[in-house]
Parts: structure tokens; C-alpha cells; sequence
């Protein structure tokens, strides 16, 4: 999208989403934080979305411990089955299709919502009455994203564990503790933290793309659909920047 | 008598499409003022500007004598206090009940925390738009008109001194319609209002209007009571009321 623009349409989207972001980070300081938004806005967020996240993790643990098993097996090598998922689930693969999976369910959410609101002039209706709109309806989405986006991937990355075992049990004699036991004992912190502290950039990029798109939505329904879709293309891109750049990163102030 | 609102060579524009080319008008405290004109004339934008919610490219616009275009954040908010805004559509906040529409401005905007006084003035709002029983109700539950019945209490809510109505009565029957005007009237009798009406529905602009503005190309073309304009000698200004 970014790409099919003149360049200078993209620096002013760039800037407006400077201006956006520089907005947010005002607001959240501001007296007057709306807690009840954010709790209800982390249950519509993570709470409803645990259906999803309960079954792509089991599937991708079971898919992943499928495919590796013949491969493995040639090279005497299943024994390593439980610690190649989990790094993999843990390390790549679950913060990724989650936050992918995210952007789909939930950008789209934010963007179709703030969108509608938008054009039924909801937006301009609360700015008038002189209530702030960025403080009640961006701040606790962007920030309900950043908190519930990791937690979810804790959930998926157990149940690709699960998942994991359940493939392996159904090929072989594996006991669920032994499967755990060298599973988790493949793992160091520098697997787990970098994992983890992606998954909050990811869910930050989500909830600020939802919000962004949504309330820079043109007049009329078109522009709902639309700024739905832009925000989910929009969000997966972001999650493949932010994964590529904390890799680089924890790469070299881990490994050098 | 006291001038709410100013407004001298007023001009906007979107691109290359000039929408206002320079607008002059006065408000008097509890004045009614109807802004008639066809779609495209300008009519939201004017009171757009007057909101605040876009600001003009030239000119001067004084609200309770303060320059909007001038006015920080934190002093926009304050005006907005005093200002009501009632959206063609009505913008009820469709995630929320009907309590919870007028309990938002209550509590963010007037910083209540007191529930009974927050209680009595929903109640007393409603009853003065005669939606008493809708309280509970979600705004996808309302008709037409208990929308913008709904959107006017919500408006009164704050209890503001200048309240501009975008195109009040669209969309509705001839009955709502007319029904919908003479609320207009009731609630300035009952809330004491200055009010800038916007509109292209000449029956609400004859129970509504103090006084009549004719826009047309951006700018005003003529003035006066409703029986003045519907005799103007000029064919085009006659024309608007047929």
C-alpha cells in the first residue's frame, strides 16, 4: 500500500502516523485514564479471541511434530522432536502466526469499528461534546492490544506443547512429562524474553494500525470495509518488520 | 443584547474547491438562527467551524468572544462545554445504551460522580424529549425520530448555552418532522438556548426561525424574517421557499 503511493502522500502518512502516535503517548499520561475501556476492551480483545488461539496453537504443534517426525526418524534423531517444537513454536512460530492471526481478527475489528464510528460521525460527536476521543476509544485498544497480544501467545505456544505431545504420543510411547521435561529443557531465557517482548511490539503494531485506520477513515461505507482490510495488510507487514528487526537485534546483543 | 457568536469573511476550502467564500454573521444570545441552502452550499461546514471541529482558512470566528481558531486544547474544551451539537444522524454512540449516551458527556465532559444527580438529570432529559421508557434501550432499538429526540437529550444533557442542530428533521416524516421542530422550541423555552439551526426543510425552518439566513456559492445572498424572504422581491430567493 505504502508502496503504490507518490512520495509526498507517503510522508504525509508517514507523518500523520507520527502525529497519531505522538497523540497516543499524550493521552496516556493524561488524568482521567479510562481503566473500565481498557478492561472491557482486553476481554473483547483477548478473552474472545481464546477460542482461536486455543485451536491454531494445539494444530500447529501437532503439524509441526508431524512434519519433522519423518525427517528426524531418518537421522536417529526423535528424541530432539519435543525441543525442535518447542524452540521453533516458541522462539518463531507462535508469536508470528498469532500476532498474524491477531491482525486479521482484531485489526480489522478496531479499524472496522473506529471506521463506522467515524463515519457516523460518533468521532466528532464525542470530540464536540468535549469529551477526548483518542483518550477513550485509541489508548485503551492500542494498550488492551500490547497486553492481551503476549498473553495470547503464552496460551498458543502451551497448547503447540500439547499439540507437540499429542502427535508424538500418537506415533510413539512418549509420556507427556517426559515430552515436557525435554521440552522445556531445551529452552534458555534468550528464547523465551526476545519471544516474549516481540509479542508486545506486535500487539502494539495491531492496536495502533486498528485505531490509525479506523479513525483516518473517509466519509461513507466503503470506507469501513476499506479501512478494515487496510488495517489487517497493514498490521501483518508491521509484524514481519518487528519480527525481522528483534531478531536482528536480540541476535547480535545475544550472540554478538 | 449580548453576541454569542461572530463571524467576519469567513472562508474555507477543501483542495481546490472553495466552500466558504467569505461568510459574515451574528448571533444574539437566545436568538434562533436558520441557515437555509441547498446540499453543497456550505451549511455544515459553517457550523463545523463554529464547533470547532474544522478551522477556517481566513476570517475571524468568535464564539463568546473567543477567536476558535486561536484557542488551545485545553480552552477548545472549555468552549465545547458551552456548545451542543446535534449530528444529522444523530450520532448516538451505538455501543452504548441510552443511559450510558447521556452518562458519557456527564462524566467526561461536567466530571459528575454524584449518581443521583447524574440519575435525575438523564430522567429529566428524556422526559423533556418524551423518552422516558427508552432508557435501557440500545440506540438500534430507536426509530428515526427517538434518534434524534435521543441525539437532543443527549445534546441537553450538558446543559449547553449554544446548541447547532445539523439538519434536524432529514430523513424524517412530515409528522417527526414537524414534531422534532416544535421540540426544538420547546427545549430553547425550556433550557433558555441560543440556537443556529442548519437545514434545507423549509416547514422547520418556519417554526424554528427568529431569523433567516440564505446561503448559497458559500456565502450569505439574503436575510431576514421567514414572511420577508417567502415575499423577497428576488425570483432565485423566493424560489427556496416554494
Amino acid at each position: 500500500m505504502l508502496l503504490q503511493m507518490p512520495f509526498k502522500q507517503t510522508l504525509i502518512y508517514i507523518a500523520d502516523q507520527a502525529d497519531f502516535l505522538r497523540s497516543f503517548f499524550k493521552n496516556i499520561f493524561k488524568k482521567g485514564f479510562e481503566w473500565e475501556e481498557l478492561f472491557r476492551q482486553s476481554y473483547i480483545i483477548g478473552y474472545k479471541s481464546i477460542g482461536i488461539t486455543v485451536l491454531t496453537g494445539f494444530i500447529l504443534g501437532v503439524v509441526l511434530t508431524l512434519q519433522s517426525q519423518p525427517t528426524l526418524k531418518d537421522f536417529g534423531a526423535e528424541s530432539y522432536i519435543p525441543r525442535m517444537v518447542a524452540v521453533s513454536i516458541i522462539r518463531e512460530i507462535g508469536p508470528v502466526i498469532i500476532a498474524l492471526i491477531c491482525a486479521g481478527k482484531i485489526a480489522s475489528g478496531i479499524g472496522a469499528e473506529l471506521g463506522s464510528m467515524n463515519v457516523t460521525e460518533q468521532i466528532a460527536a464525542m470530540e464536540v461534546s468535549g469529551a477526548n476521543p483518542v483518550q477513550f476509544l485509541v489508548v485503551p485498544r492500542i494498550l488492551a492490544c500490547a497486553i492481551m497480544v503476549p498473553l495470547l501467545t503464552i496460551l498458543a505456544d502451551a497448547m503447540a506443547l500439547f499439540g507437540g505431545y499429542a502427535a508424538s504420543a500418537l506415533g510413539g510411547d512418549m509420556t507427556l512429562q517426559l515430552f515436557f521435561s525435554k521440552a522445556l529443557g531445551g529452552l534458555d531465557y534468550s528464547d523465551i524474553i526476545p519471544a516474549f517482548i516481540k509479542t508486545i511490539f506486535f500487539g502494539f503494531a495491531i492496536g495502533f494500525i486498528g485505531c490509525f485506520k479506523g479513525f483516518n477513515s473517509n466519509k461513507g461505507t466503503e470506507s469501513v470495509g476499506l479501512a478494515a482490510n487496510s488495517a489487517v495488510v497493514t498490521a501483518s507487514i508491521w509484524i514481519i518488520v518487528i519480527d525481522g528487526i528483534v531478531v536482528q537485534v536480540s541476535n547480535s546483543l545475544l550472540y554478538g | 443584547m449580548e453576541i454569542v457568536i461572530a463571524i467576519k469573511d469567513l472562508k474555507k476550502k477543501f483542495g481546490s474547491n472553495e466552500v466558504l467564500t467569505g461568510i459574515d454573521l451574528t448571533v444574539q444570545k437566545g436568538e434562533n438562527v436558520v441557515i437555509l441552502g441547498k446540499s453543497g452550499s456550505g451549511k455544515s461546514v459553517t457550523i463545523k467551524c463554529i464547533a470547532g471541529l474544522l478551522t477556517q482558512d481566513e476570517g475571524s470566528l468568535k464564539v463568546f468572544d473567543e477567536e476558535v481558531k486561536d484557542l488551545d486544547e485545553d480552552a477548545l474544551k472549555a468552549l465545547r462545554c458551552r456548545l451542543g451539537f446535534l449530528f444529522q444522524g444523530a450520532a448516538l454512540y451505538d455501543s452504548m445504551t441510552v443511559r450510558e449516551n447521556l452518562v458519557f458527556p456527564l462524566k467526561r465532559v461536567l466530571k459528575l460522580r454524584d449518581k443521583d444527580e447524574i440519575q435525575k438529570r438523564c430522567e429529566e432529559v428524556l422526559q423533556a424529549v418524551g423518552l422516558e421508557d427508552a432508557i435501557d434501550k440500545m440506540p438500534s432499538d430507536l426509530s428515526g425520530g427517538m434518534r434524534k429526540r435521543m441525539g437532543l437529550a443527549r445534546t441537553l444533557v450538558v446543559k449547553p448555552e449554544i446548541i447547532l442542530y445539523d439538519e434536524p428533521t432529514t430523513g424524517l416524516d412530515t409528522i417527526t418532522s414537524k414534531e422534532i421542530s416544535h421540540l426544538v422550541m420547546d427545549m430553547k423555552q425550556q433550557y433558555q438556548t441560543t440556537s443556529v439551526i442548519i437545514t434545507h426543510d423549509i416547514p422547520c425552518a418556519k417554526i424554528t426561525a427568529d431569523r433567516i439566513l440564505i446561503i448559497d456559492g458559500g456565502k450569505f445572498i439574503a436575510e431576514g424574517t421567514y414572511d420577508a424572504l417567502e415575499n423577497s422581491e428576488d425570483k432565485y430567493i423566493r424560489s427556496f421557499f416554494k
